[in-house]
């Protein structure tokens, strides 16, 4: 017997995010490193754990095997629970049918069993693929105020920027009236998050609709919410202020990570009232060598930290040797930047080596040309990569 | 080979009593981000002993929290995984002495546990001896030699001063102990001492405290070891790795700083396949703001850092304020130096908070201890 549950989320963590190149190769966009310490998922999950929900299905799809050991039973998350808890949801074959998630609607119209089995009232859907603290439980509290059917989190963007997102135009008590997917001549300025709070029987009776609709896109950005809207259900947007960031581009992944720098930092990881929890592993603490200068960066455990670093994010175990210097960069896990090594405006993955005296990334405009280094790469002494390039093990070896 | 371990957490407390008046031994933090008793329960679990219990005494609130369910060591198992001992008292008894004060009787107040065991060899260990020892060679010697007990020791010189917190343990060229000498003041020279880490033979373990009971031996040493010491098999491991031993709090900030040293980093942190685990506890990376200066300085995560920071060891979620100087400190969990003061040689134990512009000094062999959540 399962125990009943008042809202259950729904994560989509399927996603390519193709425009990360090299970082999503060989896993998926939810799963990329971010912030010294976290992996992009672990802000949707936190969040959930802080607003009281405990029972998370997480759609994956693209790449899931990093994403599953991740998570593993969510004991990181304190989501190893007996009633609820995190599942990952992959594709599966049923009795009639196999397919893999043909759209984001009908990803989560495959697990409705899942949802079924908790008996809610309410369904958050969610996605992997952004960074931000929300209190979920807030924008439920709104939910069942305003009675409405679906409920949906937007964010107040400037008006030039209205273009590249969903627009919803609404009434003066913010019930959605017009829903626009980046309007060249936008009406309003509230533009969607991609976090849709559900009555779960509306859901479900329209998550079955879309499923029998010849030709649907089974997506809810553009079947469930124009049909809800055009049958005219009750759709309300909660208006969101906070700090939210689409990571899906190089620029705005290393946008993002620069926002957690300074002494006001733009997003702040050190509130204790909203902690982001993670899966860490056992690393002893970061050393500063003699000679190791530090200026505005975020380091993570098991860094040893012999040269300079500055305005910059190290993820564990990064270390970076006597004379070298790394600047405007995010340097992901177990990295090394051997002695002299010069690394300026780069992101680099994961367990790659950066030769002694490389000259690495063009640092003329910090945050334009990012040169990317991929994961598990060697990149011999004393090479140079401008910027602006993407190099995984097969540009290297052109490279070299 | 199934092995069983046990850990005693509050012995030798008196050594750095400052430190264990709120705590045990075993939970006294160390080297940024540890507990004591993370060295003998990650030697343990990295020998794949996975049935372990833990023997408490008093005030070992601070111990379980830090171990909780024992899921930071993979300890959180159906089938043995980490058992927290508390003592034993009945409610109906006067008996102020039910509480052990001998690692013997630690171990008799627990006589029901240890007579359940079943794995073929139990492996002892206190928790103020700080290494990272294969226990699972140390095992094997002991099973090929077929003995009742094998001491875990290393070769260390001995002065007038420390020899009296050793027991040196004098053996023949096959390994076998001929005799132990406790405590003894004054001995100078290289011996073998005791790193308080055992293993035993099952049955001899549970015979002897049988025998403990029945005769109402209180040493370990004396009473187990050197009356059989030509009866039964009783063994020599010599282990060559790191080994400090905290005997005052001299030491114990000794001790810390000795990890400034990348070589021993490497030999207590850094040895394949046997990491050291601890709690895991959440906490954002360290932030270095515009303005820090750190050099020379352990960092565990969570810390924002305006000031300076020399030669110095901090906590998880120390905040060093602007135009602060921290030199040769050890600052706990959660400390905080705000703008201005200044702090030297001191050791602050969790959520100090020195004000701004204070100035406090102590000496490496007179650290100045400041207490849990004072504020200064």
């Amino acid at each position: 017997m399962y125990h009943k549950k008042e809202c259950v989320a729904m994560l989509l963590a399927g996603g390519q995010g193709s425009r990360l190149y090299t970082l999503t190769e060989k896993t998926a966009k939810p799963a990329v490193p971010f912030g010294g310490k976290y992996r992009i998922i672990d802000f949707p999950l936190s969040n959930c754990v802080n607003s009281g929900i405990d029972t998370v299905g997480v759609l994956t799809q693209y790449q899931p095997l990093e994403l599953n050991e991740y998570i593993g039973n969510g004991q990181a998350w304190d989501l190893d629970r007996t009633f609820g808890g995190v599942m990952v949801l992959p594709p599966y074959q049923g009795n009639k049918s196999a397919d893999w998630y043909k759209g984001t609607a009908n990803a989560i119209y495959q697990n409705l069993a899942f949802i079924d089995r908790y008996d809610p009232e309410y369904v958050l859907v969610l996605s992997g693929d952004h960074i931000y603290k929300m209190d979920y439980a807030a924008m439920l509290d709104f939910h069942k105020k305003t009675e409405a059917d679906c409920t949906i989190a937007v964010l107040n963007v400037t008006l030039e920027e209205a273009s590249r997102f969903v627009i919803m135009n609404t009434d003066d008590n913010v019930k959605i009236y017009e829903f626009e997917e980046k309007p060249k001549h936008p009406k309003s300025t509230k533009a969607s998050m991609g976090i849709y709070m559900f009555n779960y029987k509306k859901l479900k009776q329209y998550l079955i609709e879309d499923e029998n609709t010849e030709g649907s896109a089974n997506d809810f950005g553009k079947n469930i919410i124009p049909n809800m809207l055009a049958a005219g259900e009750s759709m309300y947007a909660y208006p969101f202020s906070g700090y939210w960031k689409d990571v899906g581009t190089v620029s705005s992944l290393w946008e993002a990570n620069m926002d957690l720098l300074g002494e006001n930092p733009v997003f702040n990881l050190h509130d204790r009232s909203w902690r982001i929890f993670s899966r860490t592993s056992a690393s002893p603490a970061q050393f500063v060598g003699e000679n190791g200068v530090i200026d505005n960066a975020l380091v993570s455990e098991g860094c040893e930290i012999m040269g300079t670093v500055k305005d910059s994010v190290l993820f564990n175990r990064v270390t970076v040797e006597e004379g070298a210097t790394v600047t405007n960069s995010v340097i992901m896990g177990g990295v090394t930047i051997k002695a002299g090594a010069t690394v300026n405006n780069v992101i680099i993955a994961e367990n790659t080596t950066v030769g002694a005296g490389s000259v690495i990334g063009d640092g003329t405009k910090p945050g334009d040309n990012i040169t990317i280094l991929g994961s598990d790469l060697s990149v011999p002494d004393g090479m140079a990569i401008g910027g602006g390039l993407l190099v995984n093990a097969e540009k290297l070896s052109e490279l070299v | 080979m199934s092995t069983t371990g046990i850990i005693f957490s509050n012995l030798h407390d008196m050594s750095i009593a400052d430190l264990t008046r709120k705590r045990t031994m075993a939970s006294v933090p160390f080297g940024c981000r540890y507990r004591l008793i993370d060295f003998a329960l990650s030697n343990m679990v990295n020998a794949g002993i996975s049935d372990i219990n833990v023997i408490t005494h008093n005030n070992y609130r601070s111990l379980m929290d830090h171990l909780g369910s024992g899921k930071d060591w993979d300890l959180a198992r159906r089938t043995g995984g980490l058992k927290v001992l508390p003592p034993f008292i009945t409610a109906y008894s006067n008996d102020t002495n039910a509480l052990y004060t001998s690692r013997l009787e630690a171990l008799k107040s627990i006589q029901g546990v240890v007579a359940g065991i079943t794995a073929d060899t139990v492996v002892l260990s206190d928790c103020d001896a700080i290494c990272n020892i294969d226990l699972r060679k140390l095992i094997e010697y002991h099973n090929a030699e077929d003995a009742d007990v094998t001491y875990a020791v290393k070769t260390i010189p001995l002065t007038a001063a420390t020899s009296e917190h050793y027991n040196i343990i004098s053996s023949d060229e096959n390994g076998t102990i001929t005799d132990i000498t406790a405590h003894k003041k004054g001995v100078e020279g290289k011996f073998d001492v005791s790193i308080n880490i055992w293993v035993f033979k099952r049955q001899y373990l549970q015979s002897s405290l049988l025998d403990a009971a029945a005769h109402g031996y209180t040493s370990f040493t004396h009473d187990i070891i050197g009356r059989s010491l030509n009866r039964k098999t009783f063994k020599v491991y010599r282990y060559d790795g790191f080994y400090a031993n905290i005997t005052s709090m001299a030491d114990y900030y000794a001790i810390n700083m000795s990890l400034l040293n990348p070589a021993n980093r490497e030999a207590l942190f850094k040895v394949k396949e046997r990491p050291i685990y601890t709690k895991v506890r959440n906490s954002a990376p360290t932030k270095y703001v515009d303005g820090a200066q750190v050099k020379n300085s352990l960092v565990a995560d969570g810390c924002v850092i305006e000031g300076t920071v020399e030669n110095s060891i901090l906590f998880r979620g120390v905040r060093v304020g602007k135009n602060a100087v921290v030199k040769n400190a050890i600052l706990f969990q959660d400390t905080q130096i705000l703008s201005g003061a200044f702090v030297n040689c001191v050791i602050a134990d969790k959520n100090v908070v020195i004000r701004n512009d204070v100035m406090l000094s102590g000496h490496p062999t007179m650290p100045l201890y400041i207490e849990k959540s004072k504020m200064i």
